[in-house]
């Protein structure tokens, strides 16, 4: 069982100047996930009748991508390759002092405390339009194209990305290229996704920039602390792609 | 649509032309550190080899071209990195976290490429002022080889403790610059292999470590034994 300070973001709206506020709570389990310890803390506040403090989760098994806290200087927390409700408290110690903050990004403007909007994220994957695939009642079973090996991992490793934003929540430059290059992989690599993979990158980073994420810099921030481990690869075939696309297209 | 100004507009645009003059200044600095070891010849022997050197390489047709290229390329390069990279990007985020690990995710060099970049800016300034503007647009004594004596300008600067030490720092912070740059242009332009990532990684540390340490040996050993 611990005691801990909390030092969360509080911010009653979108419009609203926000501050950190510091709260208390006792007796957390380590068992618990760190959603769970908010969860307590919130019941703390509802009795007390004041405002919970407003944070995003759906699966709590790391697949949603909801989950979006940046504690203590990192998003997702200090364990790698972990959501925010895949963290546990056994990570912290008793007596600690735990900042609880939102993503930062001008594209990802707060909607209350610790909820940020992330449709920037939707816009960029619709911008990347269809695939043509025949769904007309003649569908060819994907296994029958033979796709090499790598290719098949590779794109399969690009698209378990769950769309969290930490990678742009971690990015000095609050740049969305891990996400994007993830989105464009997946679909790049595999010969359903080739048709249109010029329009696409074409248009997802056009759509990107238009959002007003920032411009990357290799920091490799992003791919350290994505919960999916998503690789610095997949930046350099986005800009491979991109660099093909607006030469030829 | 959005490929017309793909090539100029986009955020990637403005990474490749980065990478692009990066590299460039890249090659071009072993060219000038080729020259700068002849001053590391024996004083007799330096000052004709480094005089002849600076001749040929205000003279020769296809250096001069690529000098207007190199300018090009650091004035470029500049405006792009700092006016709208570094700028850009600081827009990107308004609100700053009150806790953030950034050590822990990234190496100092790869976020710190605006400053350490200004910095270069600043010593490229007083670099040319002190050297390029005197052989461009002052008198300068002759050699006995009747060739400008540019090796005479650059001993008398380097024998002045503050400028050899600027030039010396100036070093340190290109070596911190290129340790991340270096790297980082090649990814840019979407060559990242398993196979060849780990060579440029390491060409690129060898590169950032050796090519300003040469250059800032030259200063020092004229500065104590000249
Ligand atoms: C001889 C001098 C220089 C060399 C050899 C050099 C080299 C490089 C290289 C290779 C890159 C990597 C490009 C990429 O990531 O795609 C880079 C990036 C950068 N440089 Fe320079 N540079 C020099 C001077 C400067 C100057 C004078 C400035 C600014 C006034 C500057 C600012 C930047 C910035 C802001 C970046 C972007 C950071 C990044 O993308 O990682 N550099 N430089
Ligand atoms: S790339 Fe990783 S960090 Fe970024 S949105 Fe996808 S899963 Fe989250
Ligand atoms: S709540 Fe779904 S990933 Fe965390």
């Amino acid at each position: 069982m611990m005691n801990l300070t909390l030092k969360i973001w509080r911010q009653a709206d979108a419009k609203s100047q926000g501050k950190m506020e510091t709260f208390k709570v006792t007796e957390i389990s380590e068992h618990m996930s760190f959603l769970e310890m908010l969860d307590v803390l919130n019941e703390q506040l509802i009795n007390e009748g004041k405002d919970p403090v407003a944070f995003d989760h759906d699966c709590r098994e790391g697949i949603c991508g909801a989950c979006s806290l940046y504690i203590n200087g990192q998003p997702h927390g200090p364990d790698r390759a972990i959501t925010t409700c895949q963290l546990h408290m056994r990570t912290f110690k008793d007596g600690d002092t735990i900042y609880i903050e939102p993503w930062r990004a001008k594209a990802f403007p707060v909607i209350k405390d610790l909820v940020v909007d992330r449709t920037a994220f939707d816009r960029i994957m619709q911008s990347g339009g269809y695939v043509s695939v025949n769904t007309s009642g003649n569908t060819i079973d994907a296994n029958a194209i033979p796709i090499p090996k790598e290719d098949a991992d590779n794109a399969f490793d690009a698209a378990t990305c769950i769309g969290c934003g930490a990678c742009v929540a971690a990015c000095k430059n609050a740049s969305a290229m891990l996400f994007v290059s993830a989105k464009v992989s997946q679909l790049a690599l595999l010969p359903q996704g080739k048709v249109e993979r010029q329009d696409r990158v074409l248009n997802m980073v056009e759509q990107m920039d238009k959002e007003g994420f920032g411009n990357c810099t290799n920091t490799g921030a992003c791919s350290i602390e994505c919960p999916k481990e998503i690789s610095l690869e997949n930046i350099a075939r986005l800009n491979r792609e991109y660099l093909m696309a607006s030469l030829t297209k | 649509m959005a490929a017309r100004s793909a090539l100029l507009k986009s955020s990637l645009a403005k990474k490749y032309w980065m990478s692009l003059t990066g590299l460039f200044l890249c090659l071009f600095l072993i060219v000038h550190l080729a020259g700068n070891l002849t001053l590391l010849k024996d004083a007799a022997d330096a000052g004709p080899a480094f005089n002849a050197y600076t001749e040929f390489m205000t003279s020769f047709p296809l250096i001069k071209i690529s000098s207007y290229l190199l300018y090009f390329s650091i004035l470029f390069h500049a405006i792009d990195g700092i006016l709208i990279l570094t700028r850009e990007n600081k827009k990107a985020r308004p609100v700053n976290y009150a806790s953030n690990k950034a050590e822990r995710n990234s190496i100092w060099a790869s976020r710190n490429m605006g400053v350490l970049g200004t910095a270069i800016f600043i010593f490229i300034v007083l670099h040319m002022a002190n050297f390029w503007f005197k052989y461009k647009f002052t008198d300068i004594a002759m050699d006995p080889g009747d060739l400008p004596d540019m090796y005479g300008i650059v001993v008398a600067s380097f024998q002045e403790g503050w400028y050899t030490a600027v030039y010396v720092v100036s070093m340190i912070v290109l070596g911190f610059h290129l340790w991340h740059g270096f790297e980082s242009a090649f990814q840019t332009l979407g060559i990242n292999h398993h196979k060849y990532s780990p060579i440029i990684q390491g060409v690129g540390r060898f590169y950032s470590v050796v090519v300003p340490a040469l250059f800032a040996i030259i200063p020092i050993y004229i500065f104590l034994n000249l």
